[in-house]
């Protein structure tokens, strides 16, 4: 039996000591893993509550993400709560296995630690391995802070695990901003957290040998289209359980978590439409720039994946002028968070202007200037009835400016 | 508790049908006797995982499965990580006491042909070996990668003539020796390291035994041959089988401890290798007299090898 950690009502913890926390308190029985610079402590410190007796699992130190997420995929068939961390390179080498976690329909939970993906080698920040998750048929979760990383662990194993769902879950925190910065974090005590996410429910487990099973058989045209085609659906339908488990930690913890995120949207005439820490920057800004008049707001698709399309059309449709912050390079397009923001809003009777930034590549800093300059030239363009800028621009980019196609387009 | 007494090859055989029939598998392919004969060795309960290729794609075809037990597979590479997540998954839940039958006793099985065991999924192997998992490892090794057409492996023997090591007017195939995976797994730490054979059968249900029973990662390499691509008549797939092991082509025996070497089967009448040779499509270029020392060079190999084997077996280290 698991000791139970005496918590603080407050702790200072950052985004890794606070993921790590909630692995703690989800009891998770297998925990397969290979470290990487900046998820690394997380691991590092599961290994620390099992030495301990913290925690009853199993850790097995693999020899490489790809390995980690395998053990992970063998341990969910198997029937008990699986979690797992990781960054960047090793997301990369993860990836063939995380569609077929998906494909399984085992929930495991991944505690991503964003940082960008060579070449050039960078241990810093950005959105890269996150966005290259988008497909892979995962719950993503997006945490702009070290509490935000506690309660959507928490939150994910019991998405992930609804019967309704059966689905892997990431849970994403940004590399060295969230993830290394303390900050106070109110945990749940052991009991009240275990609660919450509740006994694991072994569904189809190869440890019931009293009814064969077999997973990960082969399909080909005659059966794999509706494989998908129900995968898909699943994921979609998650979107109610999300609801229901935010609201049931909201009434726990009283701290509100929805599927999109807004900040003074109520009356807002330009936003900016973000994922990660660079969230909590914008909304600084736009708070600052109320102050001057401007009617700035701030739209997170707190869920990357599921999308809320429908979500991000009612927080946005009003406004006059938005701006898309992409933090992973499109490599010859538009930013991801632009073309589906920009696709959710052409369904609208208003078509607010969508334009596009790229920014914070490599851990490149965000600023609440910068923030507030996006902002301005938001209005601009709402005043002026058009985009006046390049759609696609870089923000904080050393050189000459670089930008990306012209519309004169109005409302 | 495994199954003791072997007396009868036909007995033996329906002990268990855990694996069946219906599957998809090449007349006369060598895999399902092995997959049979290690399903047979044990009355326990069975977690077996399969990586991707030939015995994966033949055995579990959505909506049908031949697997009458619980079986994974996930990809090329990973058989070993699957069971070893399993295995671990296994004992936190025995401790925590969530196990429906807790005193069942389980065993844990990956299967991978060479391509997925040699090559791409070498490094999972070595993980999982070196990190002492409770499992066996069972390579069914036809020597190519046969699911994908027949091309090149490192398992692959010098002189074989393969899609992508093709015998031709400059060529005699395949140039590099094949890889000596049971040295390496013995040296890796398996606890019982192998090469069985199925027209040895007793011998290869004795060894399976053996394995399951040995708590640690147990390696066992066995000739599959391969009446695809080796390109012989499937009917004569345990006339080729008995060729390998009585040219020592296929030696077989154990390594217990990674040191303790045990010769399990010494032909009475050891054959020249051209009769192995000779009775397979994939080395018939070897018959041309400008290949001719590539047969000496293989004849010779298996001398020194069967040599090595003897005297490492009579060093007793």
């Amino acid at each position: 039996m698991a000791e139970k950690m005496e918590l603080n009502e407050i702790e200072v913890w950052d985004g890794n000591y606070a993921a790590s926390q909630a692995l703690r308190q989800a009891q998770v029985d297998v925990v397969s893993a290979y470290p990487i610079t900046p998820s690394t402590p997380i691991v590092e410190n599961y290994g620390a509550y099992v030495a301990n007796g913290y925690v009853d699992g199993e850790f097995v130190m693999v020899e490489s993400e790809h390995a980690a997420m395998s053990g992970c995929i063998g341990a969910a068939a198997a029937g008990g709560r699986v979690a797992t961390a990781t960054s960047s390179q090793g997301f990369m080498l993860m990836i063939e296995v995380l569609y077929q976690a998906s494909g399984m329909r085992l929930p495991i939970v991944l505690t991503v630690v964003n940082r960008a993906i060579a070449s050039p080698l960078n241990v810093r920040g950005d959105h890269g391995d996150m966005y290259a998750g988008r497909d892979s048929g995962w719950v993503q979760i997006d945490a702009f802070n070290a509490q935000e990383a506690y309660d959507l662990t928490l939150c994910a194993f019991k998405i992930g695990e609804d019967m309704d769902v059966r689905l892997p879950v990431m849970v994403h925190q940004d590399g060295f901003v969230t993830s290394h910065t303390a900050q106070n974090v109110k945990p749940l005590s052991d009991d009240d957290a275990y609660n919450f996410v509740g006994k694991y429910q072994p569904y189809e487990e190869m440890l019931d040998f009293t009814k064969a099973v077999t997973y990960g058989a082969q399909t080909e045209e005659d059966w794999h289209y509706e494989h998908k085609a129900k995968q898909h659906k699943a994921l979609m339908d998650s979107r109610d359980v999300i609801d229901r488990v935010f609201a049931e930690y909201k009434e726990l913890t009283g701290r509100e978590y929805n599927r999109v995120e807004k900040y003074f949207m109520d009356d807002a005439e330009v936003a900016i439409v973000a994922l990660g820490s660079a969230v909590e920057t914008a909304r600084y800004a736009a708070e600052e720039l109320r102050a001057e008049g401007i009617k700035a707001g701030v739209v997170a698709p707190r869920c990357f994946r599921p999308f809320a399309f429908d979500g991000i059309r009612e927080a946005l449709e009003n406004v006059k002028a938005v701006s898309t912050l992409d933090r992973s390079c499109p490599m010859g397009a538009m930013g991801t968070l632009f073309n589906e923001v920009s696709a959710a809003l052409y369904t609208t009777e208003k078509r607010p202007l969508v334009s596009n930034y790229i920014y914070g590549l490599g851990g490149r800093d965000f600023s609440v200037a910068e923030a507030k300059r996006i902002f301005k030239e938001q209005k601009a363009h709402a005043d002026a009835g058009h985009i006046t800028t390049p759609i696609q621009q870089f923000s904080g980019l050393r050189g000459p400016k670089l930008g990306f196609f012209e519309t004169k387009r109005g409302n | 508790m495994a199954i003791t007494s072997i007396k009868n090859l036909k007995e033996f055989s329906t002990a268990n049908e855990r694996f069946e029939g219906a599957h998809l598998l090449c007349p006369g392919c060598a895999h399902s006797m092995i997959v049979r004969e290690l399903m047979n060795a044990t009355d326990d309960n069975l977690v077996l995982a399969s990586a991707t290729g030939c015995l994966e794609v033949c055995t579990a075809v959505y909506p049908y499965t031949s697997w009458d037990t619980s079986w994974i597979h996930i990809g090329f590479e990973n058989s070993a990580t699957a069971v070893s997540g399993a295995e671990a998954m296994y004992k936190a839940r025995k401790r925590k006491g969530t196990l429906k039958d807790p005193d069942a006793p389980v065993k844990f099985v990956a299967f991978g042909g060479d391509g997925a065991t040699y090559d791409i999924g070498f490094q999972w192997l070595s993980g999982a070996v070196e990190r002492g998992h409770d499992f066996t490892y069972i390579c069914l090794d036809n020597e190519n990668y046969a699911n994908t057409g027949g091309q090149r492996s490192s398992s692959t023997p010098i002189g074989a003539n393969t899609s992508t090591a093709q015998a031709g007017r400059v060529s005699y195939g395949k140039k590099q020796k094949k890889k000596d995976m049971v040295a390496i797994m013995a040296a890796n730490g398996a606890k019982y390291s192998a090469q069985l054979a199925p027209n040895k059968w007793k011998i290869m249900a004795k060894g399976f035994q053996k394995a399951l029973e040995t708590e640690g990662p147990c390696f066992i390499n066995t000739v599959s041959a391969c009446t695809t691509e080796w390109k012989f008549n499937p009917k004569d797939t345990i006339h080729i089988t008995d060729l390998a092991t009585d040219t020592l082509m296929f030696p077989v025996y154990e390594i217990i401890d990674g040191h303790e070497l045990n010769i399990l089967y010494r032909p009475k009448n050891i054959i020249p290798v051209e009769e192995y040779l000779a009775a397979q499509g994939r080395y018939k270029h070897l018959f041309k007299p400008e290949n001719k020392h590539v047969i000496e060079r293989i004849q010779k190999d298996i001398d020194a090898k069967w040599e090595y084997l003897q005297r490492r077996e009579e060093a007793r280290v």
